[in-house]
């Protein structure tokens, strides 16, 4: 167990930087999942820390000892690859134990430590076969246990998930969360899957463009993004966002077609900003109903357990996510409702949360268009 | 399932096949043939046809001493030549693999004396080991007699053992170095997360994974060094002195254009041809085994 302290890291290739200072603080102990687009620079981090790629500036400290000049085998990191990078010619007693021959544990042992990761992994009855005759669960398991056998300070997965099938995925995930429970190492988890980021993260980090947009626990994260990228990239369907204007009496939306009726957000008048809302948190109500939104239906996407709406709000694309029994067809319209404490408010101008109704009504009252 | 083209009459596809089928006839099975007939008879001195003799040319060739001689000059030739060529042909693209400085460079260049044709080349190593001018004239003259491969059998045959390699370096060293890039970057990495150093990682990881180009490299280089040393040998040594480079092809091309031993020199090739056979089943049988396929 160890804790990483992270100061104002950067990575530049020849001329571009890709990260551009980073500061995090990840707890003994911790599963950390950072999250980000593809291109974020959330894998070039992760290799940083593993000491694969160097560090242009900043220093990464891994208990306290600075390890920016440590080759990666004295970091005391282990680390599981999105394409496993199992050694083909090596059997998987031989993948697994291939960190303890180099480090010249005597064969009697190695082979006895072997035998217990895999116990732990279900892998016993393939020890003697070759990675390619694994299925990619298999091999997977397989990259964990050749990190694991080292009893490793921090374990790093770089998308570890991304090449199995949805099913697999689902398994290997709380196979991974319970292997955590289980060894309580430090981990840092890349992914650039948001579901897999909130089922295993204790706390997420959201990566955009090289740089943090937010730290904190899923359920923070989902419910107070503090960017409106974080807002549009966590959550799925993904956040309605409308642009708008602060007028006396509340909000002009959509250049003006639409109005919105809100508290006194203590923004000041003519501010830009854009209003975010959660599929999730739209009422489809019947049309007309008072202080509802008209719209006209484009699209649904039957999900079973409810369905996803797509309305059209003056040319803006607009989703409701509903459980309802309202069977609205394509073409009709129908209202939309939402409470005012399910707005979320981001500058226009720099995407930050703009922090509003700061004195929270106990029970707010339903917003109306 | 693999993509199949079928013809709707066989007849199309025997046509495609027939321009090569004609270039393989006229170019090596014809000869081929020609040359076990001879081997197994006696042109006439004047012409008028040739005498059937059986395995007397074999015979002779078996019982002479110099015969013997050519073979092993031509097997150390082939041992140490494909040795040297593979070796630093390995070490260079292993360097080159790892982007050290300078790696594009020998990438560009390092083909370029495949390219070269064997009498050419080897009229600039007859320079370039000369030993009254040059590089070696200088060792010369510090240890007089030390370099002299006009008379020094040993020194001849080091003087084509280089210029072969220095040939066949730049052929091995372009597949080498794409065998290297083909080993997945992330192979690497793991090995150096799991604790191996630079030098760990080359004999667990990488000699391992290319051990198929290794293997084909082997067989290409000993069967090469076999045949392609004509050139070399004839414009350095002409087989000099007294024998030391006269290696199993050369002595074919000396006693039947020279000698006009016609017969004798198809029963040479012969033989050649199933040693060379022979050499290559021995590799594929014993040293295959030892071959990782991904």
């Amino acid at each position: 167990m160890a804790s990483i302290t992270i100061r104002g890291v950067k990575k530049n290739y020849a001329k571009t930087q890709v990260v551009h200072g980073v500061d995090l603080d990840f707890a003994s102990g911790e599963f950390v999942v950072i999250l980000g687009p593809s291109g974020c620079g959330k894998s070039t981090l992760l290799r940083m820390i593993a000491g694969l790629e160097e560090i242009s500036d900043g220093t990464i400290a891994i208990d306290g000892a600075v390890v920016n000049k440590l080759e990666p085998r004295e970091r005391g990191c282990a680390m599981v690859f999105q394409n496993y990078a199992l050694y083909p010619h090596m059997s998987v007693a031989q993948n697994i134990g291939y960190s303890l021959k180099v480090a010249g544990v005597p064969a009697a042992e190695r082979t006895q430590r072997i035998r217990a990761v895999a116990r732990v992994l279900e892998l016993e009855h393939l020890l003697d076969r070759k990675p390619m005759a694994l299925s990619g669960g298999q091999r997977q398991r397989v990259a964990m246990g050749r990190a694991m056998i080292r009893e490793p300070k921090v374990f790093l997965f770089d998308e570890p998930l991304s090449n199995l099938d949805a099913k697999l995925r689902v398994q290997m995930r709380s196979e991974i969360r319970k292997l955590h429970r289980r060894l309580s190492a430090t981990s840092v988890f890349v992914t650039h899957d948001q579901v897999e980021a909130m089922t295993l993260a204790d706390r997420l980090v959201v990566m955009n463009g090289g740089r943090v947009e937010q730290v904190g626990t899923p359920a923070d994260v989902y419910s107070r993004p503090a960017s409106r990228f974080v807002a549009t990239f966590v959550g799925a369907p993904a956040m309605n966002m409308l642009e708008g204007e602060v007028v006396l009496d509340g909000l002009s939306l959509l250049g003006g077609s639409r109005k919105l009726n809100v508290s006194r957000t203590g923004l000041a008048v003519g501010s830009k900003v854009a209003v975010g809302i959660r599929p999730e948190a739209v009422r489809m109500v019947a049309p007309g109903t008072p202080g509802a939104l008209a719209a006209t239906v484009d699209l649904i996407e039957e999900l079973g357990a409810g369905r996803v709406i797509y309305v059209d709000l003056d040319g803006a694309s607009f989703s409701a996510v509903t459980s309802e029994t309202v069977h609205p067809e394509p073409g009709s319209t129908v209202g939309l409702q939402f409470a005012e404490s399910d707005l979320h408010f981001f500058s226009s101008e720099t995407g930050a949360r703009l922090d509003v109704f700061k004195a929270s009504v106990p029970a707010p009252a339903p917003a109306t268009l | 399932m693999e993509k199949r083209v079928t013809f709707g009459k066989w007849t199309i596809g025997i046509l495609f096949a027939v321009p090569q089928l004609i270039l393989i006839f006229t170019f090596f099975y014809w000869p081929a043939g020609q040359a076990v007939y001879w081997s197994l008879t006696l042109q006439q001195p004047w012409g008028g046809g040739n005498i059937w003799v059986g395995l007397d040319n074999f015979r002779s060739i078996l019982a002479n001493a110099d015969y013997w001689n050519s073979i092993t000059a031509s097997l150390i030739f082939a041992g140490i030549s494909t040795g040297l060529a593979m070796f630093i042909a390995l070490v260079l693209a292993a360097l080159t693999d790892r982007q050290l400085a300078g790696s594009w460079l020998y990438r560009v260049v390092l083909i370029w004396p495949y390219g070269i044709a064997a009498p050419a080349l080897a009229m600039a190593f007859r320079f370039i080991l000369a030993p009254e001018a040059g590089f070696m004239a200088f060792a010369n003259h510090f240890w007089p007699g030390f370099w002299d491969p006009g008379l020094n059998g040993a020194d001849a045959m080091a003087s084509v053992i280089i210029a072969f390699s220095w040939k066949y370096v730049g052929y091995n060293f372009i597949f080498f170095l794409a065998a290297f890039q083909a080993i997945p970057r992330s192979l690497i990495e793991a090995a150096a997360m799991d604790g191996s150093g630079v030098i760990r990682r080359f004999w667990d990881i990488q000699f391992p994974l290319i051990t198929p180009t290794i293997f084909f490299l082997l067989v290409i280089n000993i069967t090469e060094s076999f045949q392609d040393s004509f050139g070399i040998v004839d414009i350095m040594t002409a087989g000099g002195p007294a024998n030391a480079t006269n290696l199993m092809v050369y002595k074919i091309y000396s006693d039947g254009f020279k000698g006009l031993d016609y017969s004798g020199a198809a029963a040479q090739s012969i033989i050649l041809m199933l040693l060379i056979i022979a050499l290559t089943i021995v590799q594929f049988r014993f040293i295959e085994r030892r071959v990782h396929y991904r």
